[in-house]
């Protein structure tokens, strides 16, 4: 037999991680976000614990502004790996409206780092699996595996505990939960090789088609349904698009694309000359924005 | 002087990818993976240099340079060029003291390899996180400052790579361009260093002289060093043979993970294999058990495999129906690893709290959460001087080769021959912090010699011919609370009910079989494991022990609690406020401790952790020392 390639190494080390959360941690559960890093990790989740299903929940915090073919993959993702979907959303955000027009960065506070937050205690997560990987960015390459987080959700980033070897330390107290990182490891073009290479379904939104958008910002944006607030004399203008990471959709900016195959898709990203997350307005923030997000107990 | 960077420009994509990107994919999923460590201190350039590395490997994004550009005039250490240290030190605080504390991942591939760089700090105060970092790397970078030669650091980071077992190691002697690429002073350095090396068994190394800063013989030879003929540091990182296809041909070993049972047809044994190779139709052995079967099926989501490699998770069949579950070992019918219980390691030391030789810690080995305790310390090691020197405690960053013992046996194999299975963590079984680390260099002796002696007359049949149920009754309590007051009374109250009892009292062991011990943590803990054992062995004939000891820690409570079955174990908390305790001061201890006179007193100058949930509480303030007596005896014969 030849020598095991990379993407081989990795999956076998993410299926370890998983394993030793289910054998360790009492109520775990994996956080799916519906875009490809999510699809990649629940792929690798199905191999480790084939022939049974997960042993654990999806959960989804859910801030009702994703693209409707997000919603739409959710359902079924879930349906054919044979596991419980639990879709959360924080019910003040609900009550109060809260949206990324209106509320700015007050939108991803309350819907996704308190519903998080809420979710997990409502349901009394011990173990959350989340699809974060070192590369990218800063904060993240210093945390481990095995991400400690206080009963009140924080992190700790001067005081984490040493990650040898393989050996990864799940004891907790009551109340306190940890972060589990299994794809760590991964990079951006490992993701994009392995679900191109096991053919795993991901949101039709990553692949090139003509989709009508609007000009905010410099970003491109996807007018994906009748919420969307046109200014006067506005009309939307048909793309072809695609987009390189899939948050709420006002505020994900699309690319003029028309990579409309993984292969292609790859290509494109290994021919561009910008960083992944450009995308995404929320990180258009100074550069330590991320690591005290994370710290208030962002994932 | 110019430091426009020799190679990168940012990122560029390789030609082949506009060209022919499927053909570009088939390549790059066949590449193998390397993972490595860089060591070197603050000032020897080593961030700089993962900084060239991402760089000069066109691994840098435009937007990303951009910022770098920008940060680097803002914060940077080289005036108005790029400060390259900027991509790699994460964490803000890190950013603004100009130095990296944690073990930072960094990702980069070239078309041959795919490259994880743990990142780590040198100061001696990190040693634990340089440890984290070399644990999985399979190739070291030492960084030496090519004005200063072979410092204590490089000294200790070599000590440290030896320790954790890295074959693979490069000397990059950096800053050349600072002694103007001078062979002579290169060569005196590698002598140096090979002197040294030879010292601690480091076999062989690679030195290259580079410079971080200016990317000489960084991704390839530079014109600067034409005396230099090897390769340059990144086609050496390449090219190096990874030490996988060694472990490919040790002996099968699989530590079970977690055993997978979706319904009763189906029962398979999860895991991550540790070495060999493993094919349906092998005779496989399950440890600590011993009993064999035969491999029936290698089950992945892909179909069955006829053949699993070192490296690979998969869930394997037997032919049998036998024991097997998380913790066990799954091997070769034929070369299964040892089994013991008695060890001697190397032990790193994580914690500000320092190890404590008797004390209990949670121990995880493999797939194994067992307990472990240190029994001796042999010798501690200077990692400056590498001098043995004699120690009871370990600190911070200590290293120390130890005896330790397991509560249970394990199947193991020393470190050096499989890291899988001969590395462990120590963690605080109160505070659940990672503690220790530790590398197991052999079995003391093999457990199968050290069977408990079976006995005859059990300890039910002790119990029984007394007509009572065993039970230690642990009062705990600052000094003269009312512990050995209140242990008599109720002594002499089970007494003249007609039971079997034994007080044990803290002053009276310690005038006997404890007499050389002091008052020091360490030996409070020895104090409290020799009175627990003998508790033990008084439980296990039947009697109903008191035992009233100050026994301040909680780890040592829970210790004993764990020796005993279920619920014979009863904390008893004599409850008294300091300020009454020291206002009564029967023995005159209190003074002598106030007056500095006596060390290390619980409740002036050494901490008492009250318990927390102890099964009787007595609040001798409230109630009489007959009272109290009274409430116990009720509570324990109705237990």
């Amino acid at each position: 037999m030849s020598e095991l390639t990379h993407l081989q190494r990795l999956e076998a080390e993410s299926i370890h991680i998983m394993r030793e959360v289910v054998a360790e941690c009492e109520n775990p559960v994996m956080l799916y976000s519906i875009g490809k890093d999510s699809a990649a990790m629940l792929h690798v989740a199905k191999k480790a614990f084939y022939p049974s299903p997960p042993p654990f929940p999806l959960l989804h915090v859910d801030t009702t502004w994703k693209f409707r073919d997000m919603y739409k993959l959710r359902e079924k993702a879930a349906k054919e790996a044979g596991m419980e979907l639990i879709v959360y959303q924080n019910p003040e955000a609900k009550e109060k409206g809260i949206n990324p027009f209106d509320h700015g960065p007050l939108h991803t506070e309350m819907w996704k780092t308190e519903g998080l937050k809420q979710a997990l205690d409502k349901y009394g997560f011990d173990a959350a699996f989340g699809g974060a990987r070192r590369d990218e960015e800063k904060s993240r390459a210093k945390e481990r595996v095995f991400s400690f987080r206080s009963a009140s959700h924080r992190w700790d980033p001067k005081n984490q505990r040493p990650e040898l070897w393989n050996l990864y330390n799940a004891r907790k107290k009551k109340g306190e939960s940890i972060r589990v990182f299994p794809m760590s490891n991964w990079t951006e073009l490992d993701i994009w090789q392995y679900i191109y290479l096991e053919n795993i379904e991901i949101v039709p939104l990553y692949f090139a088609a003509k989709r009508p958008t609007v000009e905010r910002d410099g970003l491109i944006i996807m007018v994906d349904d009748d919420r969307f607030p046109l200014k006067e004399g506005e009309k939307p203008v048909e793309r072809s698009i695609r987009f390189r990471t899939l948050g709420c959709y006002p505020l994900t900016g699309a690319i003029e694309s028309t990579a409309s195959t993984l292969p292609e898709i790859i290509q494109e990203m290994l021919l561009t000359t910008t960083s992944e997350r450009q995308g995404r307005a929320i990180d258009k923030d100074q550069a330590a924005s991320m690591e005290k997000k994370k710290q208030e107990g962002y994932f | 002087m110019d430091t426009r960077p020799s190679a990168g420009q940012g990122y560029r994509p390789e030609p082949l990818i506009a060209e022919d990107i499927d053909a570009y994919l088939e390549k790059h999923q066949h590449k193998s993976m390397l993972r490595f460590i860089t060591c070197g201190s603050v000032d020897d350039g080593k961030s700089t240099l993962i900084g060239r590395l991402l760089y000069d490997s066109k691994m840098i994004f435009e937007d990303q340079l951009a910022s770098l550009e920008a940060e680097s005039k803002q914060v940077g250490t080289q005036g108005q060029n790029i400060d390259f240290a900027l991509l790699v030190d994460g964490l803000s605080a890190e950013r603004e003291q100009g130095i990296t504390i944690d073990v930072a991942y960094r990702f980069f591939a070239t078309e041959k390899r795919k490259f994880i760089v743990a990142d780590t700090p040198g100061h001696e105060q990190y040693t634990r996180n340089m440890v984290t970092g070399a644990s999985t790397a399979d190739l070291a970078v030492l960084l030496i400052d090519a004005r200063k030669g072979v410092l204590t650091q490089t000294r200790r980071h070599s000590y440290l790579v030896n320790l954790l077992g890295i074959r693979n190691v490069v000397l990059a002697i950096n800053k050349m361009d600072l002694i103007d690429y001078d062979k002579a002073k290169f060569d005196a350095i590698v002598e140096d260093y090979g002197k040294f090396a030879a010292g601690i068994g480091l076999k062989d190394f690679l030195a290259i002289p580079v410079s971080g800063l200016r990317g000489d013989n960084i991704t390839g030879p530079s014109e600067n060093t034409p005396w230099y003929e090897g390769p340059s540091l990144l086609s050496h990182l390449e090219s190096v043979e990874i030490d996988t296809e060694r472990r490919k041909t040790q002996p099968f070993r699989m530590p079970v993970q977690w055993v997978n049972r979706p319904n009763l047809d189906f029962r398979g044994f999860s895991g991550l294999i540790a070495s060999g190779t493993v094919k349906p139709g092998d005779r496989i052995r399950v440890l600590p058990s011993g009993q064999t079967s035969t491999i029936e099926r290698i089950v992945t989501m892909d179909g069955d495999l006829d053949e699993a490699v070192a490296g690979q998770s998969v869930t394997l069949t037997f032919s049998d129906e036998i024991d097997c579950s998380r913790g066990d070992v799954i091997a070769a019918a034929d070369a299964p690893p040892e089994v013991a219980d008695q060890f001697e390691a190397t032990i790193v030391w994580m914690a500000e709290d320092e190890m404590l030789p008797g004390r209990s810690y949670a121990m995880k080995i493999g797939t194994n959460n067992i307990r472990a305790s240190v029994t001796a310390e042999k010798y501690q090691v200077n990692v400056n001087t590498l001098e043995h020197v004699a120690g009871k405690t370990l600190g911070l960053n200590g290293i120390a080769v130890c005896n330790i013992a397991t509560d249970k046996p394990i199947p193991f194999t020393p470190y050096e021959e499989s890291p899988d299975l001969g590395g462990f963590i120590l963690i605080d079984r109160i505070t659940n912090a990672t503690v220790g680390a530790g590398m197991i260099h052999f079995a003391l002796r093999r457990s199968k010699n050290i069977h408990w002696q079976a006995v005859d007359i059990s300890r039910e049949a002790h119990a029984a011919q007394k007509n009572q149920r065993p039970r230690v009754l642990w009062f705990t309590g600052l000094s003269g609370s009312g512990k050995s007051t209140i242990a008599n009374l109720v002594e002499k109250k089970l007494y003249a009910l007609g039971k079997h009892t034994f007080l044990m009292d803290g002053d009276n062991i310690r005038h006997g079989l404890n007499k050389d011990l002091g008052f020091t943590d360490a030996d409070r803990v020895e104090n409290i494991r020799r009175v627990g054992e003998v508790a033990k062995l008084m439980a296990d004939a039947g009697l109903i022990v008191l035992t009233a000891f100050i026994s301040p820690f909680r780890s040592e409570r829970r210790m004993v609690r764990n020796m005993l079955p279920e619920g014979e174990f009863i904390e008893i908390h004599v409850d008294t406020p300091l300020e009454v305790a020291e206002a009564r001061d029967v023995k005159g201890l209190y003074k002598k401790a106030r007056s500095g006179e006596l060390k290390n007193f619980t409740g002036i100058d050494s901490p008492y952790e009250e318990p927390e949930n102890p099964e009787i509480r007595v609040n001798t303030v409230e109630m009489t020392a007959e009272e109290a007596a009274d409430y116990i005896v009720e509570k324990v014969l109705a237990s």
